[in-house]
């Protein structure tokens, strides 16, 4: 055990109270530390949460631990509680996980997270269950009169003994509720842990399978009205005017009318992302009766801005990538001498489109807004910031405004850009009555905050004995400017160049899981490929005599470069012995292997595949991950093998494209995402056990596979894939 | 609007709507029946799959006026307890991850399942294959679908 102080934000941390049946009520703010800035947010947009919860242990000794709401699909409502009950010590079974009651005086504010909750969470929930335990055992030694450092604590049961005393948790809960909150409590070493590490099922596995309402689009409120948009159809473009007459006398419609979601002088949060200035509400009693009305109204738009088309955007990144930025991010040793020196020099070029975000949940919200206050509920991951917006827009001060949080139909960064709840609130308020806005799919794909569209190009030196001496990145995107330059291999190459640069479009772009990462990780993992190939080398080889480099002799301040390179190079090497690899064949499938390193997490993997026609069969990935302690094994390989089959279906098949402004893909038809058929055969993941403090899990095993499936690939049809989609044709389905 | 008379999940319900209503909206509007989901409203991603007899069908593809009286099962009343063998795996596997898109996962898997008691990887995928999984739980599905059988044949 080590002890940790809790007086870091005491006050705000802990609260005790007993409770009125007996029994005890601890509540804790679950990231009451650890809350980035909203600028750290900007840079690099993350899901964050910052929540109330308390845990309760009732005089029967059951256990209850609040799960403060929202939940996108990576479990945090079953991981973050098992952290409390490891430090509690009780027995999982005796543990009920809740789902916070909304709008209550003890949640001040709920949210939902992503690849940064757990991270940020675990000391704080650690501590919330230890200091739990630490005013059970004092309640004990008060009334057996004896040393509180001799009382031990198992599966819920208190016991001494010297003095052969046991006693449950519950039989001294009401008195632990009037103990004082520790200064100190003592942590469990990892070595300790009884529940983290073990597998958890999904404590809303019986809720999801029997279609019990849990997702914003389920709410049903009375006198609830249906809520849809019109925006414009393409970027570039505004409301002019339309003919309502027509369609208010359609069955079930109550009104239509433009709303001005962001009229002058409404103070924006960074949130409102996408946001859409001035749209067309259509309100009506069901559904399908404002997708007719929807369907006939007659909407005129003005250009307003340039219409581009992705012929445009493909012209002007290609022309920024040939133009040299006036500063470097990275410079280390003499990059053009190295180049001239080189033995072999090598150049690729490889491009990414725009990706729409999809959540099976399209976007929706309920608002009820009065003249007296806002009730507001939804999926949504930044509700901070929606509520700010919310005050200046309705001109209503922030205690006025409630809004509460759902279950996510998938987030991926969509649910980060909360314009759709403040488009709810307006529309409310105009009808004097609660409605949920609703977005077809069509409305949420073309209305999209998408991820960028990239290009990057690498060029790599290699001296006459096939060692790297010299390598060159210079990336560019859709307002965004991609390059990493402090990651791999920086630190690694005496000679180093990266550079950036940013084209500026009014396509709305926005975080999609694994910004940035989810583009250029699979670039950069492919050239290194080509590379070491060039010079002759096995692919892990090549990266690992590059990883020793970086060990030994880094080159810069090994402070600034943004990766360890001791767990980069063991989830290399688990993944090799793991794979048995020995090359780009096994048997008759072709291989490939990548490493990347994003959200503090390690991954490395190697993915066999075989070729029927120009169709792939991906048999197998095998996946090594760092990241730390692993809370939930079985979710945990659930989290991996959804980044692994993301990141597959994306890289193969999906894209989003523009003519004259106008997105190209609008519905499930003509956009295309990975099917069941297409998914890996089998995905096998290896954590390394190193007790580290838990990292990021979400995100990290995406942005690799992209380039363990190129160079697969390769292996399979002896060419290169530069661009994605790798393969675009319509698959017949549906 | 006219009057309808369903039978879902083994029980008579009436509504007055517009005879071009599709199912899905029925039910998730009008019946608060709200585990049938939405995901495309044109027949492609498989959120809104629920029986009628026996087979697994698109409810946002099928209005209300031709539905007649034949029995419709949603994912509410796939069984009495929630444990209906599909259901069952889907728990063991942990196969969800937002879980938005599983009832109508579970849905068409019990009714391939019907037809076919004993599937191939390969007969599972193509029966599969209509179903958007945004989150990737395509190969939990596979082997919860492959419990799912085992179970039932034993
Ligand atoms: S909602 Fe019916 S198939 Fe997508
Ligand atoms: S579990 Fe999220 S879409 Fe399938």
């Amino acid at each position: 055990m080590k002890l940790v102080k809790t007086t870091y934000n005491r006050r705000s941390f802990l609260r005790s109270s007993a409770l009125a049946g007996g029994g005890m009520m601890l509540g804790f703010s679950w990231l009451a530390s650890c809350k980035p800035t909203p600028e750290q947010l900007k840079s690099i947009p993350k899901e964050w949460f910052d929540i109330n919860g308390f845990l309760k242990i009732a005089d029967n000794g059951m256990v209850t631990i609040m799960s403060p709401n929202p939940e996108i699909g990576q479990n945090v409502k079953t991981a973050m509680p098992m952290i409390v009950a490891e430090e509690l010590d009780v027995d999982w079974d005796d543990v009920i996980v809740e789902q916070a009651p909304l709008n209550t005086d003890i949640f001040t504010r709920q949210l939902a997270g992503g690849s940064q909750s757990i991270r940020q969470g675990w000391e704080g929930l650690r501590m919330a269950g230890a200091t739990a335990r630490q005013m059970l055992i004092t309640a004990a030694a008060a009334a057996w009169q004896v040393p509180a450092n001799e009382i031990t604590t198992k599966a819920g049961v208190l016991s001494h003994e010297g003095s052969n005393k046991t006693a449950g948790y519950g039989e001294m809960a009401s008195a632990a509720a009037g103990v004082e909150i520790p200064e100190e409590v003592p942590l469990k070493e990892a070595t300790e842990f009884t529940i983290i590490g073990t597998d958890r099922k999904n404590v809303d596995g019986p809720k999801i399978v029997t279609g019990q309402p849990m997702f914003g689009l389920d709410i049903q409120e009375d006198g609830m009205l249906t809520a849809m948009i019109v925006h414009p159809p393409a970027f570039g473009m505004t409301y002019k005017s339309m003919d309502v007459e027509s369609v208010k006398a359609m069955p079930g419609i109550k009104d239509v009318f433009p709303i001005e979601v962001y009229p002058e002088g409404v103070e924006k949060q960074w949130s409102d992302g996408g946001g859409i200035a001035t749209l067309v509400a259509v309100v009506g009693e069901s559904t399908w009766q404002c997708m007719q009305a929807k369907k006939a109204l007659k909407v005129e738009w003005e250009t307003t801005s340039k219409l581009e088309s992705s012929a445009d955007h493909e012209e002007a990144l290609t022309r920024l990538l040939n133009s040299k930025p006036k500063e470097a991010a990275r410079r280390d040793g003499d990059v053009p001498k190295a180049f001239k020196n080189a033995a072999k020099v090598i150049e690729r070029t490889y491009s990414a489109p725009f990706l729409a975000h999809n959540t099976m949940e399209p976007m929706n919200f309920y608002a009820h807004v009065t003249a007296e206050e806002a009730k507001l509920k939804g999926p949504i991951q930044t509700p901070e910031f929606l509520e700010k917006t919310l005050a200046s827009r309705l001109e209503m001060p922030l205690e006025k405004i409630d809004i509460m949080m759902t279950r996510m139909g998938g987030g991926f960064g969509r649910r980060l850009y909360g314009h759709f709840g403040v488009e709810a609130a307006v529309i409310s308020k105009k009808m004097q009555a609660p409605i949920k806005l609703v977005y077809t799919r069509e409305d949420d794909m073309t209305q999209g905050t998408y991820r960028p569209s990239y290009k990057v190009r690498y060029k790599a030196g290699l001296d006459e004995n096939g060692k790297l001496i010299a390598w060159h990145v210079r990336g560019v995107g859709t307002n965004d400017d991609l390059v990493f330059e402090n990651r791999f291999p920086a630190g690694a190459v005496d000679n180093y160049l990266a550079e950036k640069h940013m084209l500026e479009s009014n396509v709305t772009t926005g975080a999609w899981r694994a910004p940035r990462s989810n583009f250029i990780a699979g670039a950069e993992q492919a050239f290194i490929d080509e590379v070491a190939e060039l010079a002759g080398k096995d692919p892990i080889e090549f990266r690992l005599e590059l990883f020793d480099r970086a060990i030994n002799d880094p080159v810069g301040d090994p402070e600034t470069n943004d990766y360890d390179p001791k767990r980069y190079a063991g989830v290399l090497r688990l993944v090799k012995e793991k794979a048995g690899w020995t090359g780009g064949k096994n048997g008759n499938s072709a291989r490939g292997v990548a490493s990347y390193y994003c959200h503090n997490s390690y991954v490395a993997q190697v993915l066999d595949l075989t070729m029927e026609g120009d169709t792939p069969t991906i048999d197998k990935v095998w996946c090594a991950v760092d990241c730390g302690i692993v809370i939930n094994p079985l979710s945990a390989r659930n989290q991996i093998e959804g980044g692994i089959i993301d990141g597959i279906g994306h890289a193969t098949y999906s894209q989003m494209t523009f003519t004259d402004g106008k997105p190209d893909q609008e519905n499930f038809d003509t956009y295309n995402l990975i099917r069941n058929n297409q998914a890996p055969k089998e995905i096998e993941t290896f954590f390394v056990e190193n007790g580290i403090d838990p990292t990021g899990l979400g995100e990290p095993s995406l942005p690799p596979v992209i380039g363990a499936l190129a160079n697969a690939l390769y292996k399979a049809t002896g060419q290169r894939y530069y661009h994605q989609p790798f393969i675009s044709e319509r698959q017949v389905v549906g | 609007m006219a009057n309808f008379n369903l039978n879902i999940n083994g029980k008579s319900q009436q509504v007055d709507v517009d005879p071009t209503t599709p199912i899905l909206w029925v039910l998730r509007d009008h019946l608060k029946l709200v585990g049938t989901k939405y995901g495309c409203g044109v027949a492609q991603c498989g959120a809104c799959t629920i029986h009628l007899g026996d087979s697994a069908v698109r409810s946002c593809q099928l209005p209300i006026s031709t539905v007649g009286d034949q029995e419709i099962t949603t994912i509410e009343g796939l069984s009495e307890n929630g444990d209906h063998p599909v259901q069952q795996a889907w728990i063991e596997e942990d196969v969800y991850q937002c879980g938005y898109c599983q009832a109508g996962q579970i849905m068409n898997a019990s009714a391939f399942l019907k037809s076919n008691s004993n599937p191939t990887d390969a007969e599972i995928e193509t029966a599969m294959n209509g179903n958007i999984c945004r989150c990737g739980t395509y190969t939990r599905i596979k082997k919860a679908i492959k419990k799912a059988a085992a179970s039932e044949n034993a």
